[in-house]
């Protein structure tokens, strides 16, 4: 355990830990250690974030007036390509389980490492070169047929980078399975001795559920774009009707895939949503089998709802009322959840730090995403509201008020375990209000845009819709300004920042009872768990009553 | 509709169900702010009462409550069930066209919608429609997806190559209100649209007549018919014809070759003309060329008005949902569609030519 000097209660930098065992390139590159492959993944889904993210702020500038006059209508297509694309398949799927599951999950169940660390390593390479097939398609000139793909546009009449950045995608998705894959045996076969199923973390929950959809779901869009290719370079006739094909066909693989994709999306950021929540409560989560099984439900009940993407698609107006129903039977499981974080808060002991604040802006903005996600449920309402700004707000809501809130708040919260730095708190509930401000600034407008009928993917629009554009793009600019900040802060904590020290908000998870930054194998000795999940009294057999004397005469952080 | 400022924030409401749709809208409004309210509240009242008071404290744990757990499971469930119900409600009506319909029919293209009245008038990015009458569109396109959204009337419907889709309304309104293509469509999807034009009966018969009607569907339909495709040569001439009969085969069974029977709809007539062999009337033997290539998406639609009329139907026929119809085999123009002259094809253009100099 690291050691604290007595008077000034300052930390020692573990001599020995994951960060400086081995410091060559090689020694990174060839890591099994899953910290260090979710240190890589963390610094490669940031620089995609980051160009997702200059691709949305041009968008934004754009539509700041009717006119396409700042981009020629082609670019913009590109441009909105490009950041979905970017912002999907680079940085959302892999987010949360890449960087943040990889690191904790075998350090929450008391493991050395995942089962399968090869595996792990590989996977990291596989994203990295279908990042690099899916980066060297922009460079050559980009793709313009949206995220989605739609056939006969994306495999008969576009002459753009298809194929480069669909098979960057479709290399992609296997790193995303091996990573699913991983998780799922590390869980069944590594826990630590008393670490029971109900035993843990919520976070653990998520990710197994997560990756449940994973391994099912991602094979179907690696045929899709199989098949995609197929009729695009050799000219079978799989979607195209010119040549025998079905349109609609494709709308279905797609979405078998990609509504799933949604819950990979969401599900972590529930995971880590569950953990603040609970430890900035520091009270027992309410209701820990309902979040958990909850998690399980949506993976599986997020299967059975793509078809509520093709409401006016062609689709029989029955199968259209099928999918309605089931997309509501959808929302309970998300609805239990809510209720519990909420209930988790009632006669806590809250205390407000950056993660804290991340964890309720989520809370706010998820409430939203979800309930306008029954709007778009709403058969007959979303006739009017599909392929609206509506649209676009709701699974902005759901994606970035979700997932990327989240994301930030795990980063936070697990930045001094990561690291063993601790960052500027001031600087850090700043960014997070700047977040939550300028998020709703920017998405809130779209969703009035969206009934008054403005359409998505338009590069230019009617006059009338201007208004509401520039609050959105104005709220944009904020939300940029909210992003950067935690990269600079951050960065200049792991120079500046003081030792964090093993346990810095006394938390009984079992990554809080190692040194911060943890030794290659996790735990010096191997953990036996003798507590429940989120138990903060004396049972947790933490050492309380010396934290409650030190915090008072030298408050920690 | 403005020009400019403040956005209202609803559309107008400019079709017969248009209301039905702002309803269920401010329904799910009350059902969200119920929902909001208890718990932003929640989240507040804890976040300062519960609000860390001693450093590193140990609050009283609480397990939860089975109690809890199925009010907030049961509540939500049955409420979004109100929700699906009324979804569903609605969206029969948006989907289900009635059977006394003006038909009107639209042909999308990169980039932009064209019609075709029941009297032969033809207009682009543009859609005039009477008060009060209720209209369905049957709806193709002759390259990609597109989708035929007016905010005013709270509808829409893709357009899908290949196949027919439809779309119904009776504007409640007159006025001019937005058209959108609302399916991405390539370069200039943003572009693909104009306006429908509401107009009182007889402002709409004024510009029914002040526009050059050509033939209306069913004449260029038989002509295509008689003379310029040749099928009466084998589709007419009674008991000893070669191919089948057409007359009053619309909207009945058809019985085809191998036991199984067809619906002779809109789809499997285009699909008889595309892709012949695949659907072989009974008693009739496979020697029907195919006239993939030879038929734009156009003279398709005039050659199922064609056959419709003889059994006399005019109009719409019962249909449903945005694509009732089956995937048709073949569409003959998405490749050629790149090459094709913009606007009408040449035959209806010389034929709209040849109307006007008999005036």
């Amino acid at each position: 355990m690291q050691t604290q000097d007595e008077i000034t209660g300052e930390f020692q930098r573990p001599k020995l830990n994951y960060l400086n065992n081995g410091t060559t390139l090689k020694s990174w590159l060839l890591t099994k250690d899953h910290k260090r492959i979710a240190l890589m993944y963390l610094i490669s889904v940031s620089a995609f974030f980051m160009m997702g993210g200059i691709y949305a702020s041009i968008i934004r500038l754009e539509l700041l007036t009717p006119a396409s006059d700042l981009l020629e209508t082609g670019t913009y297509n590109k441009v909105f390509t490009q950041h979905g694309i970017l912002m999907i398949f680079f940085f959302l799927i892999p987010s949360i389980p890449a960087v943040l599951g990889n690191f904790l999950i075998p350090i929450m169940i008391g493991a050395k490492d995942l089962a399968l660390p090869r595996v792990n390593l590989l996977s990291l390479y596989l994203y990295w070169i279908g990042g690099s097939f899916a980066l060297w398609g922009l460079m050559q000139g980009g793709v313009d047929t949206g995220w989605t793909f739609y056939v006969p546009y994306s495999t008969t009449f576009s002459n753009t980078y298809v194929m480069a950045v669909g098979l960057g995608i479709f290399i992609n998705g296997f790193s995303s399975i091996l990573t699913g894959l991983n998780f799922i045996v590390t869980v069944h076969t590594m826990r630590a001795p008393g670490m029971t199923w109900f035993r843990l973390p919520l976070f653990v929950w998520a990710h197994y559920a997560v990756s449940l959809v994973m391994v099912l779901g991602t094979p179907v869009i690696a045929i899709t774009i199989l098949l995609m290719a197929l009729e695009r370079v050799a000219h079978v006739g799989i979607f195209d009707p010119s040549i025998g094909g079905d349109p609609i066909l494709f709308q279905h693989l797609f979405w078998f895939y990609s509504h799933p994709a949604v819950y990979i999306m969401v599900l972590p950021g529930m995971g880590v949503v569950s953990e603040l929540i609970s430890n900035f409560s520091r009270k027992k989560i309410f209701g820990y089998e309902f979040i958990a099984f909850s998690s399980i439900a949506i993976a599986v009940f997020g299967f059975l709802v793509w078809g509520h993407h093709m409401f006016v698609s062609g689709q029989s107006i029955y199968a259209g009322m099928v999918f309605s129903f089931l997309t509501m039977v959808v929302a309970v499981p998300s609805a239990i959840k809510m209720f519990n974080w909420t209930a988790t808060m009632y006669k806590g002991s809250i205390s407000y730090d950056t993660p804290m604040l991340y964890g309720i802006g989520f809370m706010g903005l998820f409430l939203i995403g979800g309930l306008t996600g029954l709007f778009l449920g709403a058969i007959g309402l979303t006739v009017h509201l599909t392929d609206t700004y509506f649209v676009v707000a709701h699974f902005h809501y759901v994606m970035v008020g979700g997932q990327v809130i989240a994301y930030l708040g795990g980063i936070h919260y697990w930045w001094p375990k990561i690291t063993g730095k601790m960052y500027s708190e001031f600087w850090g509930k700043i960014s997070a209000m700047l977040v939550f401000v300028g998020f709703n600034l920017t998405f809130f407008p779209q969703f009035i845009l969206g009934y008054q009928g403005m359409p998505r993917r338009y590069a230019a629009y009617p006059p009338e819709f201007q208004v509401l554009n520039i609050f959105s793009t104005a709220g944009a600019s904020v939300l940029a300004i909210g992003f950067l900040m935690p990269a600079i802060y951050l960065i200049h904590s792991l120079i500046w920042g003081k030792e964090a020290g093993p346990n810095p908000w006394m938390l009984p998870g079992l990554e809080w009872r190692t040194s911060s930054p943890p030794p290659t194998e996790n735990f010096l000795e191997p953990p036996v768990v003798t507590w429940e999940a989120y138990e903060f009294g004396e049972d947790s057999g933490l050492d309380l009553e010396e934290a409650r004397r030190r915090a008072a005469v030298a408050p920690v952080a | 509709m403005q020009a400019s400022g403040w956005v209202p924030l609803f559309p107008e409401q400019a079709s017969s169900f248009a209301w039905q749709v702002d309803l269920l809208y401010f329904y799910l409004i009350v059902v969200s702010i119920v929902f909001t309210i208890p718990i932003v509240l929640a989240i507040f009242v804890f976040a300062i009462k519960y609000r860390e008071k001693e450093k590193f404290a140990t609050p009283e744990e609480i397990h939860g409550s089975m109690a809890l757990e199925a009010t907030w499971s049961f509540i939500p469930f049955v409420v979004s069930m109100t929700i699906f119900l009324g979804g569903a409600y609605v969206f029969y009506n948006q989907y289900t066209p009635p059977v006394d319909a003006m038909e009107i029919y639209v042909v999308g293209k990169q980039w932009m919608w064209k019609a075709q009245h029941e009297t032969g008038q033809r207009e682009i990015n543009e859609l005039h429609v009477p008060l009060g009458r209720k209209i369905k569109l049957t709806m193709t396109t002759e390259d990609v997806l597109h989708s035929f959204f007016i905010p005013a009337f709270r509808t829409k419907a893709d357009v899908v190559p290949g196949r027919y889709t439809y779309l119904w309304f009776e504007p409640t309104k007159p006025g001019k209100y937005h058209l959108f293509c609302a399916e991405y469509c390539g370069l200039n999807h943003s572009g693909m649209g104009g306006w429908v034009y509401v107009m009182e009966q007889k402002d709409y018969d004024n510009w029914l007549s002040g526009n050059a009607s050509g033939q209306t569907p069913v004449e260029q339909g038989k002509d295509l018919f008689e003379t310029k495709l040749g099928c009466a040569s084998c589709h007419e001439g009674g008991p000893a014809q070669r191919g089948a009969k057409l007359e009053g085969i619309y909207g009945k069974q058809v019985k085809l070759v191998g036991g199984s029977t067809v619906v002779a709809d809109d789809a499997y007539i285009r699909n008889s003309i595309l892709d012949p062999s695949s659907q072989i009337v009974d008693g009739f033997s496979p020697i029907m060329p195919t006239f993939k290539g030879q038929v734009t998406e156009e003279q398709l639609l005039a050659l199922i008005a064609y056959v419709k009329s003889l059994s006399g139907v005019t109009g719409s026929t019962p249909t449903q949902g945005p694509g009732a119809a089956p995937p048709a085999a073949a569409n003959t123009s998405n490749t050629a569609a790149v090459n094709r002259p913009p606007a009408n094809t040449t035959s209806n253009r010389a034929s709209t030519q040849s109307a006007n100099s008999n005036r």
